[in-house]
């Protein structure tokens, strides 16, 4: 499903350049679980970018889905993210003037869904992940917990194929996390390719595949 | 992305952000009150004037004596001593066909009297022309004679505020008045009528024009009012009475001749430069709030750089993006600019109170241009911040905090 070849992702700081991603080559078959880890600056989060095309990699290539990723203009490449790919946050990412559903319902307004049918899929979604009593309440009168989880119900909703989480439980709880990663997990077990970045190894050990990473490079997995 | 969509978003984001968005939509309202009511206040003053001249009667002449280089445009300032005007040249220049209605007008002021009661009032010398050309109409009684130009009849026509003082609620009609110590019969009372170029017509006592040069001590005319046959012959009109003039006045032509419509061309032209200067600068304040929306635009996608880069993220293209913005500052312009209408016909209402005299309206053509304008300034000025919010780089935008 997902195919790279000699990644090279550098950044001009000052006279200086910042190798974060150095010869990555990585293949993910549909379906899996994957935990990315390493210390911080080794490239996570930056290789996680390149994954979900928001990022371009200076080298290297990236096939998704059998689709060579360089020749993708950026219109397409935004349209992949929207139908094909959902990102998971640290820190939520909710548009804090917007309930939880209309949150929830963003992608499909971008697709240009009308709101009645957005209103029936986002409340499936939302009952699945419990939150059917939330879905009008504001993120700020959510736990860290339960925003997460209309995070990933934003993330899921239009069915991705693959599913990218940056640090997902990096700001919540211990019991909370637990919730969120089962939340996750269950996803994929329905199907969903799972990428999940983390710098907590008890998170990270539940993965079936761990990568490592270390100074741009993996370095094992 | 649907449209309805997209307007919604952008609501959202304009009524989340209350003080912002007050500050703009004050910034836009301001600029297009300023637009309307200056509008109506140039156009009100341009009526007026235009009302004035056409409260006297239409294809007027108006003959004074002395000479201006310039055609029609002001009266004499300076000049050597003319000749006068004379009720003999006025009974010359009515023998010409071209003109039809012929009046001449001799001004002065003098106390009106009747019994105890007693008022300084302008009389006027005219003949009985002088009620079709000033369109007068009577209340009671009858006008002027139309006898002998030469003949000074002790006969007077009172204006109706001139009447009521000297006669209250008693008939008028028949009984004798006094200017200075000479005697006149009233023989008519005018109808209330409004100011016309200055002289209040209510507030006058008209007598016949060789009666006033009597009581003046005057062989001369004020101004003589022409009526041309027709519109078409105004010209004409003025031509004979400039040469019947020249003719009678040893060949020297040292009267001016003003024609109506040169005169309300010449105001119209002065009001129209005016309105639209005025426009103009009502155009600059709509520009500084264009510059003011720019600015808190730009603040606006800084703060939310966050949630540009999540949309991007969740698949919205530039272009979506783009709208998103550009509407948002499309809706707070029309938004301001439905306040700014409010206020300014609130504007127009007061000061319509406070110059009744000034008919003002609003014209509809200024509330589509100020709706326009405010749309294009709010469009033109969201463009930039739309286009930088559309270019943001998503991975930067959303580790922006
Ligand atoms: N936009 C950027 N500009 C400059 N340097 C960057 C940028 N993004 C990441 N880096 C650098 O690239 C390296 C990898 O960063 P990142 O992928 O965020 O690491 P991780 O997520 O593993 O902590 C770091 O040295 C970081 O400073
Ligand atoms: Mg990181």
């Amino acid at each position: 499903m997902i195919r790279l070849e000699g990644i090279e992702r550098l950044f001009q700081v000052g006279d200086e350049q910042v190798h974060a991603l150095r010869g990555v080559d990585l293949t993910l078959e549909a379906g899996e679980y994957v935990s990315l880890m390493g210390p911080s600056g080794s490239g996570k989060s930056t290789l996680l970018n390149v994954l979900g095309l928001l990022d371009r990699p200076n080298a290297g290539r990236y096939w998704f889905e059998g689709i060579d990723t360089a020749e993708l203009a950026e219109e397409r490449r935004a349209d992949l993210r929207r139908d094909r790919i959902g990102f998971v946050f640290q820190s939520f990412h909710l548009i804090g003037r917007l309930t939880a559903r209309e949150n929830v319902e963003l992608p499909l307004m971008l697709a240009g869904i009308a709101p009645a049918e957005r209103h029936a899929r986002a409340s499936k979604v939302l009952d699945a992940l419990g939150l059917e009593d939330r879905a009008d309440h504001r993120p700020d009168q959510l736990s860290g917990g339960q925003r997460q989880r209309v995070a990933i119900a934003r993330a899921t909703i239009l069915e991705p194929a693959l599913l990218l989480a940056d640090e997902p439980t990096g700001n919540l709880d211990k019991h909370s996390s637990a919730d969120v990663m089962r939340v996750l997990e269950e996803l994929n077990q329905s199907g969903l390719t799972l990428v999940v970045v983390t710098h907590d190894p008890e998170v990270g050990e539940r993965a079936r595949r761990r990568i490592h990473m270390e100074d741009g490079a993996i370095v094992s997995g | 992305m649907r449209p309805d969509d997209v307007l919604r978003f952008g609501g959202r984001a304009l009524t989340s952000a209350r003080g912002r968005t007050w500050l703009m939509l004050l910034a836009m309202a301001i600029g297009v009150a300023a637009v309307v009511v200056l509008t109506a206040l140039g156009d009100g003053a341009r009526r007026y004037v235009s009302n004035e001249f056409s409260s006297l009667g239409t294809h007027l002449l108006v003959m004074l004596p002395g000479r201006t280089e310039t055609s029609g445009a002001a009266p004499p300032l300076v000049g050597g001593t003319p000749r006068d005007i004379t009720l003999e040249d006025v009974r010359a220049l009515q023998r010409a066909r071209e003109i039809r209605l012929l009046a001449p007008i001799v001004v002065g002021s003098a106390p009106v009297s009747h019994k105890q009661l007693e008022r300084e009032s302008t009389i006027l010398g005219s003949t009985a022309a002088m009620l079709d050309i000033r369109n007068l109409e009577l209340a009671s009684g009858r006008f002027l004679p139309d006898d002998d130009l030469l003949h000074a009849a002790p006969l007077a026509v009172l204006g109706a505020k001139l009447k009521q003082h000297l006669f209250g609620n008693q008939p008028a009609l028949g009984e004798w008045i006094r200017l200075n110590d000479r005697r006149y019969r009233v023989i008519g009372v005018l109808k209330p009528m409004g100011e016309s170029i200055g002289v209040d017509i209510g507030d006058v006592a008209i007598i016949p024009a060789a009666s006033a040069q009597a009581l003046f001590d005057t062989e001369s005319v004020f101004r003589v009012l022409i009526q041309a046959d027709g519109r078409e012959r105004i010209g004409q009109a003025k031509a004979a009475a400039l040469a019947i003039m020249k003719d009678r006045h040893n060949g020297e032509e040292d009267v001016t001749v003003i024609t109506q419509d040169a005169l309300l061309a010449t105001f119209d032209g002065i009001f129209q430069t005016l309105t639209f200067s005025v426009v103009g600068i009502a155009a600059i304040s709509l520009g500084v709030a264009g510059i003011l929306i720019m600015n808190v635009m730009l603040v606006s996608v800084s703060q939310r750089t966050a949630e540009v880069g999540l949309l991007k993220a969740l698949g919205g293209r530039e272009r979506q993006i783009l709208w998103l913005f550009l509407v948002e500052a499309g809706l707070l312009s029309l938004a301001g600019a439905a306040l700014g209408l409010l206020l300014a016909l609130a504007g127009v209402w007061g000061l319509g109170r406070t110059l009744p005299e000034l008919p003002l309206v609003v014209p509809p053509w200024s509330i589509a241009a100020a709706l326009l304008v405010s749309l294009g300034t709010g469009l033109l000025f969201g463009v930039l911040p739309a286009r930088r919010a559309a270019r943001l780089d998503p991975v930067f935008a959303l580790n922006r905090r």
